[in-house]
């Protein structure tokens, strides 16, 4: 029996989020994961792998991927090359054979975690044409007439940013979970986490300042975690004292280091605006 | 035993499937969930809803039929402590839900109902198991307007007094895409016709290969024209007056249709369309194309798309002279019905809230004229709206 996950020293896991990793854990189905940029989709399968121990393959896709990538591809320009050299080598297809990260997983002598990343960004019939390959686990190579089989079923992490609808096909044969913006108490953990010497004050304001950000309506971009985490970053690394973050001071008008956490000039313009505009609402 | 369950779900418009409802029962036997509702409200989520809108349906329905299960093994509270009501509200309820509540005779006067509810249902429910008042249009209810709840049966087992599924912290996502310009034009993707047209100058390598091969291994290079999206659109965008309000998905609609396709020509109108449109807002009153000359020089096979919010007069479609701009000769309906005769494939996005518009008279005469075909500008309607196209 595979021990559970429970979050790591670096990573906060949700109640809902421990249970559908350990219920895709247990019955060796994958799990796909959803969630606005920057809440720690692809960190988590990382996380999986180094609380179970286990060894982690990712496979990043793009949209020029195609799904017999993540099975082998067949280097046919090298054989060819070596047939004209009149290499030896030439006489065993096998040779020409490259196992992509899917065979990679399946042939690890331990149960190995795979990271299918932004599953999204493919063309739509990917998912779909790795269906029976994360069903039963195995594929069949055609160059060489064998049959491969996953000696362990791999712990399969998918990821999607939900830039195109996923099969329901495909959907049926996953676990979902969907990575909720964490609430402030969940923020205050994930922080303690990832810098544990901070100022309660300097978290604090910062945490308001953020919260506030994000509740500006219309932005286009709406920071997430991991801008948190950089801003916080560049905060400790500038000192900037706790006090500098409240925004009355009408001089300045953004949280000191903005940049970290609004990614589209639009977005400052914008945020500008409205403290603008509070600012003379106030004083009359 | 949770096959009631599932139909529930399903009735309630979760999508969940008979191999899914299948894995739940394996999960459940495999011990993943134990003991406890809160592991089985995850584990029946992540099995059974794979599309986070649907998350607040599946919380309706667990609510509706787990309703008195827990309760099983708590005890309903005899006295309610007034304050742990009081600020349950305060925590739960936002400030119109409040309004509301005052609006029905205040904090006192419902607690007073609640209470004497709970001493009935007391009465009437020995033994039974069952949530405060959860059906109808009671005060109490869920899913009524006033969608926390009271849950009466004192603070859980785990001290907390909203259950996860009743929270409902995903009614924010049911519906709520924001359109942007990328989310269009992954959209407008599933109208590319791909075709190849113009003059051979790519590289085709699989041709290449074929050609090769029944050439006996002496090369024979094949080129081909480059592919690109043959698909023709015309768009129709309604400006001013009441479109004021839709001027930036107007733009994010035009700036992702003008990356997405290279035949396209786009028209400018005021609230409906008559003999003439035109190209350049600044020059509408000089410059301008006449209906008749668009007929004829673009062919049958151009999309066409109107952008409107068809809010206006009912005069300004049905009756010559209606315009509020000009004399028109002839009724807007006329010029709308010649351009759907001679385009046969249209839609007309509609940026006004589908829940608005039974109550324009002016949007049902157009949707009328259009055959139906006018879909909400939200990225459901534009996939209803491309589907039209594509038919």
């Amino acid at each position: 029996m595979t021990s559970k996950f429970e979050g790591t020293e670096r990573y906060v896991a949700t109640e809902d989020l421990m249970m559908a990793v350990n219920a895709a854990v247990t019955l060796a189905r994958p799990l796909l994961v959803k969630g606005e940029p920057g809440t720690g989709k692809t960190q988590l399968a990382e996380e999986i792998a180094r609380s179970l121990d286990k060894p982690l393959y990712r496979w990043h896709v793009k949209s020029t991927t195609k799904a017999q990538h993540g099975l082998y591809e067949y280097d046919a320009v090298s054989r060819l090359r070596d047939s004209q050299l009149g290499d030896a080598k030439v006489h065993d297809i096998g040779n020409y054979i490259i196992p992509g990260r899917l065979w990679e997983a399946f042939r690890s002598a331990r149960q190995a975690v795979l990271l299918i990343d932004e599953i999204d960004k493919a063309d739509i019939e990917f998912p779909n044409d790795l269906l029976l390959e994360l069903d039963r686990m195995e594929f069949y190579v055609h160059e060489t007439r064998e049959m491969i089989q996953a000696t362990h079923r791999p712990i399969v992490i998918i990821t999607s940013n939900n830039e195109k609808e996923l099969p329901d096909a495909f959907l049926r044969r996953c676990f979902f979970h969907f990575i909720r913006f964490p609430d402030a108490e969940t923020m205050t953990r994930i922080i303690g986490v990832h810098f544990p010497e901070l100022k309660r004050e300097l978290l604090a304001e910062a945490l308001n300042a953020f919260y506030k950000l994000r509740d500006v309506p219309g932005l286009k971009k709406k920071p997430s975690t991991s801008e948190l985490l950089d801003w916080l970053k560049l905060l400790l690394a500038d000192d900037i004292p706790p006090e500098a973050l409240r925004t009355d001071d009408p001089r300045k008008s953004l949280p000191p280091l903005h940049g970290a956490l609004l990614k589209n000039e639009q977005d400052v313009h914008l945020f500008e605006r409205l403290i603008f505009l509070q600012r003379r609402q106030s004083r009359q | 035993m949770l096959t009631p369950f599932f139909y529930t779900l399903r009735e309630a418009g979760v999508p969940a499937s008979v191999t899914e409802y299948l894995t739940l029962l394996e999960a459940l036997q495999r011990g993943v969930a134990r003991f406890s509702v809160n592991d089985f409200y995850f584990l029946a989520r992540a099995t059974l809803v794979k599309d986070e809108k649907h998350f607040d349906r599946f919380d309706k329905a667990f609510t509706q039929y787990f309703k008195g299960i827990e309760q099983s093994f708590e005890h309903l509270q005899k006295a309610l402590p007034e304050d742990w009501l009081k600020l349950l509200a305060q925590r739960h309820f936002t400030p119109e839900e409040m309004a509301q509540i005052e609006a029905l005779g205040g904090w006192d006067k419902l607690l007073e109902t609640l209470k004497q509810r709970l001493e009935e249902q007391k009465g009437r429910h020995e033994g039974g198991n069952k949530w405060i008042g959860t059906g109808g249009t009671s005060p109490f209810g869920h899913g009524g307007y006033n969608p926390e709840g009271i849950r009466i049966g004192g603070p859980g087992g785990k001290g907390k007094a909203v259950k996860v599924w009743e929270r409902r912290d995903y009614r924010n996502l049911d519906d709520n895409v924001e359109l942007g310009t990328r989310n269009i034009k992954v959209a407008l993707r599933k109208l590319r016709r791909f075709a190849r047209e113009g003059a051979a100058d790519q590289f085709d390598i699989d041709g290449t290969i074929s050609a090769t091969a029944r050439n006996a291994g002496l090369l024979d290079l094949k080129f081909q024209p480059e592919r690109h999206n043959a698909l023709k659109l015309l768009l129709f965008f309604d400006v001013g007056g009441s479109m004021e309000s839709h001027v930036r998905v107007c733009e994010e609609l035009f700036s992702a249709c003008r990356g997405e396709f290279k035949h396209l020509e786009y028209f400018y109108f005021h609230n409906c369309i008559y003999e003439s449109v035109w190209k350049d807002s600044r020059r509408r009153h000089g410059e301008r194309t006449t209906l008749f000359d668009l007929l004829r020089k673009y062919q049958p096979d151009y999309r066409v798309i109107f952008i409107g919010d068809a809010s206006m007069s009912p005069y300004e479609i049905m009756q010559p002279g209606g315009s509020i701009e000009h004399w028109n000769e002839e009724a807007g309906a006329v010029w709308l019905q010649r351009l759907t005769q001679r385009f046969q494939r249209f839609a007309w996005l509609n940026p006004e809230p589908q829940d608005r518009w039974d109550y324009v008279q002016s949007i049902g005469i157009a949707r009328q004229l259009l055959a139906e075909r006018m879909y909400p500008l939200t990225l459901h309607g534009l996939d209803d709206a491309i589907r039209a196209l594509k038919a």
